[in-house]
């Protein structure tokens, strides 16, 4: 389904996320100013412990920013952002296609519109046979597709993933980066990605934000030069992409360094 | 012969073996069978009280007291329990009673109730009410208290309300606690309901079991621990086999 809209637009400025715990006050994110155009692929990267998720979750309304500014467009979209978590978070209590049209029955859609529009995000990822089937009796991968398709069918300006295929084996995980993307060049919607690892960021994203543990703050930003559409396998072997790669963890290789010296001291 | 029904058999060797046994020493003159009848005494008693219709009769009406108080002592505490876990302040109301009230030992309160509902089946079943009530609500609280944070995290996401959170995630997050504390309530309504029928009531396996021990009828005696036993275990069985299709999420 071809859309011409373009996805959310979002703009962060100076926010910072500080918490208390038993030691005094950790800061979570501090410093933070980000754009993200309509309907780009972000990807922001960090070791854990970096705030990643933290920013994550204040875009998602599931936490509060401790002072900064979010501005979120998302004019013309049902639904401003919906969110795919690591662990599927699927309920299980309830079936595929119950789980897919949650998002659609908390926010008063009659059954007679949400049917069709469940029946399209499940063909969309290949679920339409195990609508009736529970969370647990499902794979993981066809888990985090259901996840997925309950994030699209509410046609959200924004899709924000918070690791959503760490916990898959790597035959799974490349099959469903291959969709995603391919799902995102179809929509046009904003895609908000949240990874540990560099090589995912950078096969799947128009940006990557690379992020710095304590406080998290934003180390770099690298503008991913590969057109899209990508085919992903041949991406990921080409020499092009070995070498930005290689760039990127020499950089990276130094801010390990430096952080190691500046402990000992 | 699988495994299955191997399991199953062997299962029944240690109460039958029991019963063989005790039936042996009886017969070889050990015990006096005046005090300690028979295993076959008892199935003979058991059959003459169904056949007249007596043992009907007094189980018919334990029945109706157990399931009565088991319904209205469990909806109220699944309630209040689901509620405790949503609101603060609703946890902050309950928790105190329920710490002062649930050690008390509920059979205390039978004159009391006698006071209050007077001699029918009603100050019966207020007994049972209160005794349920609290292994249900503790049970339920702390099942939807526990339900991850993931959970919660997806719901306001997508826009939840706290009907629909209510209603659609703790409800069904908490059902597998909800079953286990009925379960518990089930079996603490039998044990509660038949000390309360010793006294002021002239009907019911209670009854009948104390009315025998003045007569010295210790076999219809044995014949009413039985009936309550068989009842508990159906009861359960039953209760299990509801759970099985309430909660279909449950892995095999």
């Amino acid at each position: 389904m071809p859309v011409q809209r373009r996805g959310a637009a979002v703009e962060i400025a100076a926010l910072r996320r500080e918490y208390l715990s038993g030691q005094g006050r950790v800061v979570a994110i501090d410093h933070v100013d980000l754009k993200v155009a309509p309907g780009e692929f972000l990807c922001i990267v960090g070791p854990s412990g970096c705030g990643k998720s933290t920013l994550l979750r204040i875009l998602a309304g599931l936490d509060k920013q401790t002072s900064g500014t979010i501005k979120v467009d998302a004019a013309g979209w049902a639904v401003e952002n919906a969110m795919v978590f690591q662990d599927s978070g699927l309920f299980p209590w309830m079936d595929v296609q119950t789980n897919v049209r949650f998002g659609l029955d908390t926010r008063g859609v009659s059954r007679e519109e949400a049917d069709p529009r469940v029946e399209a995000a499940l063909k969309l990822v290949g679920l339409t046979r195990f609508r009736n089937h529970y969370p647990h009796q499902l794979s993981g991968g066809m888990r985090q597709r259901s996840a997925i398709a309950r994030a699209f069918v509410t046609d959200p300006g924004m899709l924000l993933m918070d690791e959503p295929f760490a916990a898959l084996d790597a035959q799974n995980r490349v099959i469903l980066q291959g969709e995603l993307v391919r799902l995102w060049e179809q929509t046009g919607k904003t895609v908000i990605y949240v990874t540990h690892s560099i090589e995912e960021a950078l096969l799947m994203g128009d940006r990557t934000v690379i992020m710095t543990a304590q406080p998290g703050r934003i180390k770099q930003v690298i503008d991913v030069p590969f057109p899209h559409p990508r085919d992903l396998l041949q991406l990921g072997s080409s020499a092009e992409f070995g070498k930005l790669k290689l760039d990127i963890w020499r950089v990276l290789e130094e801010e390990v360094n430096r952080a190691r010296a500046e402990m000992e001291k | 012969m699988t495994g299955k029904t191997q399991e199953r058999l062997l299962y029944l060797i240690s109460p039958i073996g029991l019963i063989v046994l005790w039936q042996l020493l009886l017969m070889a003159g050990i015990g006096d069978r005046r005090f300690v009848p028979a295993p076959s005494d008892i199935a003979w008693r058991y059959w003459e009280m169904v056949a007249s219709g007596e043992l009907a009769k007094h189980t018919a009406v334990t029945l109706w007291r157990v399931f009565a108080g088991f319904f209205l002592g469990s909806i109220p505490g699944i309630a209040v329990g689901l509620l405790m876990a949503m609101f603060r302040p609703v946890r902050i109301f309950f928790d105190p009673l329920i710490a002062s009230l649930f050690p008390i030992p509920k059979i205390a309160l039978m004159p009391l109730l006698l006071l209050a509902f007077g001699f029918g089946d009603a100050s019966k079943i207020a007994l049972v009410v209160t005794a349920v009530f609290f292994p249900v609500v503790v049970n339920t609280y702390v099942g939807a208290a526990n339900i991850e944070r993931i959970y919660w995290d997806v719901a306001k996401n997508y826009g939840a309300s706290q009907s629909v959170i209510f209603r659609r995630i703790v409800f069904f997050g908490a059902l597998p606690m909800i079953f286990a504390g009925l379960r518990i309530a089930l079996a603490v309504s039998f044990i509660v309901l038949v000390a309360a029928e010793f006294v002021a009531t002239k009907v019911g396996i209670g009854y009948m079991i104390w009315n025998s021990w003045e007569l010295l009828q210790v076999d219809v005696m044995f014949v009413g621990i039985v009936t309550v036993g068989v009842l508990g275990l159906i009861a359960t069985v039953c209760l299990q086999e509801i759970e099985r299709r309430v909660i279909p999420w449950k892995a095999e």
